[in-house]
Formats: structure tokens, C-alpha cells, sequence
């Protein structure tokens, strides 16, 4: 019981609003002491940890190429080009993009798409310039409201796609656990089974879109 | 074959550039924190344990104190291009789609496990060269810009890779088995919708606190999937594990702990609220967390 401190630790820490570094280190160690390990075999094991998961802060090497055409006006044109499409709305875009998303990480093309190569600078001003056409002018709740359902829209359609490709982590991970367990099954047999969850995702957060647009023409999208 | 060292050795050079930079601006904590990152690029495997927890502890000191602040804003833009500005933006992942759809054909050249890292490098290299070439900056401003955003992004960036370590330490004291325990000791015994139920919450809930579905689902298969849903209401281990795994996903959505996921994206779009994109994705989790619950109830177990 005792080794839950640390998870009491995470939530006070995020509810106060303390830096979450800060945070995440008080909590591994409230955890390691609580488990009875020495504060040196804690720092050695945080430390080990931190070093083999460097793979995870990768993505960040692309911000020279987004900045550099960011100088270049690529927001800018991005708003420009949706400007163009008549009957473009924010939520139609937004729904687009989770089917695109939906579909790519089904077939395996997870990296294709996120929230630093795409959202940044492509999908969250393009949904902005719409909302903004829609409504006639946005007011600062709203617009943040449409950028976060921006980088929203990205998770869901990754989360609830990815698991119907059949070389995904997560399927891997749960072939090798039944596998322990003694029960062998194909890739295949369980990914079929995502499906329905993923057309369910489709439709709940696809009506949240569209009501997205009845609220902009409204103007009460807050 | 190239494989993770030299992502790792791109990444390392590319915040060095970033400590040099922000030192040349006298941003005395920015710089200090790029050059760990940097060092832990290049460095971290010849450091040893200890040496890295005290690298963490460094970076944590100078990111979590506030001694590295946000950027400066953008200086005067360029004279904006055509819509030819987007292909560099998709060189980075048909380069990383290509590349490992080529390292499964022609393997050798590209460590197999890492093909996906090292494409995307690969990636980010020829859309860099490419755009410089085309749009002939002065040779510093792609790694002003790309400092501008990191220093935007700050200590979000490392809270993943951090957030993770903290997940080997949860595992090294066993907080799983003592969560599992918790919420296998809390259904009713027989009752196989009290035990679906558990399940499927106690898939989002500890996703929650892991802030990670792969943490969580070890954990809930032992302590109530195998031995309730599985053995003794004979529930279908496909459906049972595919619709659980996805349950847990919805506790994904729902988490500052998926910070990846959830608070990087706040930050890169200057969001007010760190908690905007987890509020925007709350209507939809929830629903479809209760769904799942009912597809695993109406399709795993035998009438």
C-alpha cells in the first residue's frame, strides 16, 4: 500500500500546479523509499531509465524545419488555402483529418502525422481560419477551444486507428502476455477486434465536430 | 547500419547548436539545459547509472526552477512563398514511411528494431537541406527558429522521457500488483458485469495514473482479466484483451501523466490552459470508454 504515496505525490503536484519535473522526481523517489529502495539505487535506476528512453524526445529535431518555414509564412498559407474552399467549416476539416488520421495508423502509418509535424503548423491554424470565417470573428475561449479540438482530433483518430494495423506495439505486447498465459492467438485476432471500437470513436467524436460547427454558426462555440 | 547512435548523435549536435545559441544570447538557463539535453544525446551511455540520475537531477533543478524561460517572440517575417512552402513539411514522413518500408525489403543498412527513428532523422535532414536550399536563409536561422520553439516547448519537452523513467521506478517497487490488487479485491464474486466493469475502469483509471495503457494492461489481465473474465466467465481472450487494451487508451485521453499526447501538444499551441487538450478530449473518452465496456460484455462471453 505504502508505494501508492508516490502516485499521491503526481496528483497533489499536478493539482497545485508545481513545475511537473519537479513533480515526476519527488515521485519516484516518495516510491523507491516507500519500496525500501536506498536513495543511490533510485537515482541509478531513474537514471538508467532516463538514458534507454531517450528515443522518446526525438521528435523534437523537427523544429528547425518548422521554424524555418514558419519564418516563411507556412501558417499563413495554410489559413490562405482553406480560405479557398467554399464550403470548408472547422468541423468538417477536424472530421477529415480524424478519418485521414483514423485510416493511416490502421494501415501502420503512425509517425505520419502529430501534433509538431502537422498540428502546429498545418491543422490547428487551418481549423482557426475557418472557425474564425464561420463565426464571424472568435473570442479568445473559442479559439483556444478549436486548437485544442485541434491536437484532440489527432489522439483520437491515432489512438482508436492504430490498433487495427497488426504489427502494432500494443498488439505485440498482448500476443506475448496471452502467450505467457498459454493461450496463442494471431496478430490478426486480435486486431479485428478494434474495429468496432474504432467506428464508434469515429462517430462520438465526429458528432462532437459537427456540433462544433452548430455552435460556431451560433456563435456560442465557448 | 545505421540505427539508434546516430539519431542519437543528430539530436546531440542539434541542442548543442541550441546551448551555443542561447549562451551567445546570454540565456545563461536555457543554455545550461540544451547542454545537458546535448550531453545526454551524445554522452548517456558512457556515463553509467549514476552518472545519468545526476544528469536527470541537473536538468530537473534548472527546468522544473524556472531558469530556463520561453523565447523570445518571432522577429520579422519573410516574404511569404506559394503553396510549394507545404513539400518540406511532407518530406519528413514520406521519408519516414519509405525508409521503413525499405529497411523490411533491403534490410542491412537500417538497424530493423529503430527503422521507423532512423528515417524520421533521415527525414528531418533532407527536408532541412531542401528548405534551405530553396529559401537560402542565412545559415543560422533554421536553428534560431527551431531555438525559438524548443525555448516555447521548455521543460514539456523532456516530461515524456521523464514520465517514463518514473514508470521503470512505479514497476521497479511494484505499484501494479498493489493497483491490481486493489481493484481485483473490489467485485462482487460471480457477478460477471461487476467484473467487466472493473476491468474496463480499472483499464482507464490506471492508465491515468501510468499516464501509459501498456503499463496498465499486464497488470489488470493478471489481477482480473485471466482469472475472472477469461477462466471463470469463459469471456473470449481476443475480444477480452483488444477492447480491454482500447479501454485503457480512452484513460490515455483523460491523463497530464500521457504528457506526449495530451500537455506537449498544449504547449506547441500556446494554449492557456496545460489541461485544454485533455478537457477537449474528455466528451469523447468518457462515452466511449462506457461503450467499450458494453462491447466487451456483449461480445466476449458465451449466451
Amino acid at each position: 500500500m505504502l508505494v501508492l504515496s508516490g502516485i499521491a505525490v503526481i496528483i497533489l503536484g499536478f493539482l497545485l500546479r508545481f513545475n511537473p519535473l519537479l513533480v515526476v522526481a519527488a515521485s519516484a523517489l516518495v516510491t523507491g523509499l516507500a519500496a525500501g529502495l536506498n536513495p543511490v539505487a533510485i537515482l541509478a535506476a531513474f537514471g538508467h531509465a532516463f538514458n534507454e528512453t531517450r528515443y522518446v524526445t526525438i521528435i523534437w529535431i523537427i523544429l528547425p524545419v518548422i521554424g524555418l518555414l514558419e519564418r516563411f509564412g507556412l501558417q499563413e498559407r495554410a489559413r490562405a488555402v482553406v480560405a479557398g474552399f467554399g464550403r470548408a467549416t472547422a468541423g468538417r476539416l477536424l472530421i477529415v483529418y480524424l478519418l485521414f488520421r483514423q485510416l493511416t495508423a490502421a494501415i501502420g502509418l503512425t509517425s505520419l502525422a502529430g501534433p509538431a509535424p502537422t498540428v502546429r503548423p498545418l491543422v490547428a491554424p487551418m481549423a482557426e481560419a475557418l472557425a474564425e470565417r464561420q463565426a464571424g470573428g472568435l473570442d479568445e475561449a473559442t479559439r483556444e477551444r478549436v486548437k485544442a479540438l485541434a491536437a484532440a482530433t489527432d489522439n483520437v483518430g491515432l489512438f482508436f486507428g492504430e490498433d487495427i494495423f497488426l504489427a502494432v506495439g500494443s498488439i505485440l505486447l498482448m500476443k506475448g502476455l496471452l502467450q505467457q498465459f498459454g493461450i496463442v492467438l494471431e496478430p490478426s485476432q486480435l486486431s479485428v477486434w478494434a474495429i468496432p471500437s474504432a467506428i464508434t470513436a469515429f462517430l462520438i467524436h465526429g458528432f462532437r465536430l459537427w456540433w462544433l460547427d452548430r455552435r460556431l454558426a451560433r456563435g456560442t462555440a465557448a | 547500419m545505421i540505427g539508434l547512435p546516430f539519431v542519437y548523435a543528430v539530436a546531440g549536435a542539434l541542442f548543442a547548436v541550441y546551448a551555443g545559441l542561447a549562451a551567445f544570447d546570454r540565456r545563461w538557463g536555457n543554455a545550461a539545459l540544451w547542454g545537458l539535453v546535448a550531453i545526454s544525446f551524445l554522452l548517456g551511455d558512457r556515463l553509467g547509472d549514476i552518472g545519468n540520475g545526476v544528469l536527470v537531477l541537473a536538468i530537473v533543478a534548472i527546468a522544473g526552477t524556472g531558469l530556463a524561460r520561453a523565447g523570445r517572440p518571432r522577429a520579422g517575417a519573410e516574404a511569404p512563398r506559394g503553396n510549394a512552402i507545404f513539400l518540406p513539411v511532407l518530406i519528413v514522413p514520406v521519408v519516414a514511411l519509405v525508409g521503413t518500408f525499405a529497411a523490411r525489403w533491403w534490410p542491412g543498412w537500417a538497424d530493423p528494431k529503430q527503422a521507423t527513428l532512423v528515417c524520421l532523422a533521415i527525414g528531418v535532414l533532407i527536408a532541412l537541406a531542401a528548405a534551405v536550399a530553396w529559401l537560402r536563409p542565412r545559415p543560422a536561422t533554421p536553428f534560431r527558429e527551431g531555438l525559438r520553439l524548443m525555448d516555447s516547448v521548455g521543460w514539456a519537452a523532456l516530461l515524456p522521457q521523464m514520465l517514463a523513467s518514473l514508470g521503470a521506478i512505479f514497476a521497479l517497487s511494484g505499484v501494479g500488483t498493489v493497483v491490481g490488487g486493489l481493484v481485483g479485491g473490489l467485485i462482487p464474486d460471480g457477478s460477471l458485469i461487476g467484473a467487466t466493469i472493473a476491468y474496463g475502469l480499472g483499464m482507464a483509471l490506471f492508465t491515468i495514473v501510468m499516464g501509459n495503457a501498456f503499463a496498465a494492461f499486464p497488470v489488470m489481465m493478471a489481477a482480473v482479466g485471466l482469472p475472472l473474465l477469461i477462466h471463470q466467465h469463459h469471456g473470449d481472450p481476443a475480444i477480452v484483451c483488444a477492447i480491454g487494451m482500447l479501454s485503457g487508451f480512452c484513460g490515455t485521453l483523460l491523463t497530464p501523466m500521457a504528457a506526449n499526447f495530451n500537455i506537449v501538444p498544449a504547449v506547441l499551441l500556446e494554449l492557456k490552459d496545460r489541461n485544454g487538450v485533455i478537457r477537449a478530449q474528455a466528451p469523447t473518452a468518457l462515452p466511449l470508454l462506457l461503450v467499450n465496456i458494453l462491447l466487451i460484455w456483449w461480445l466476449a462471453f458465451p449466451r
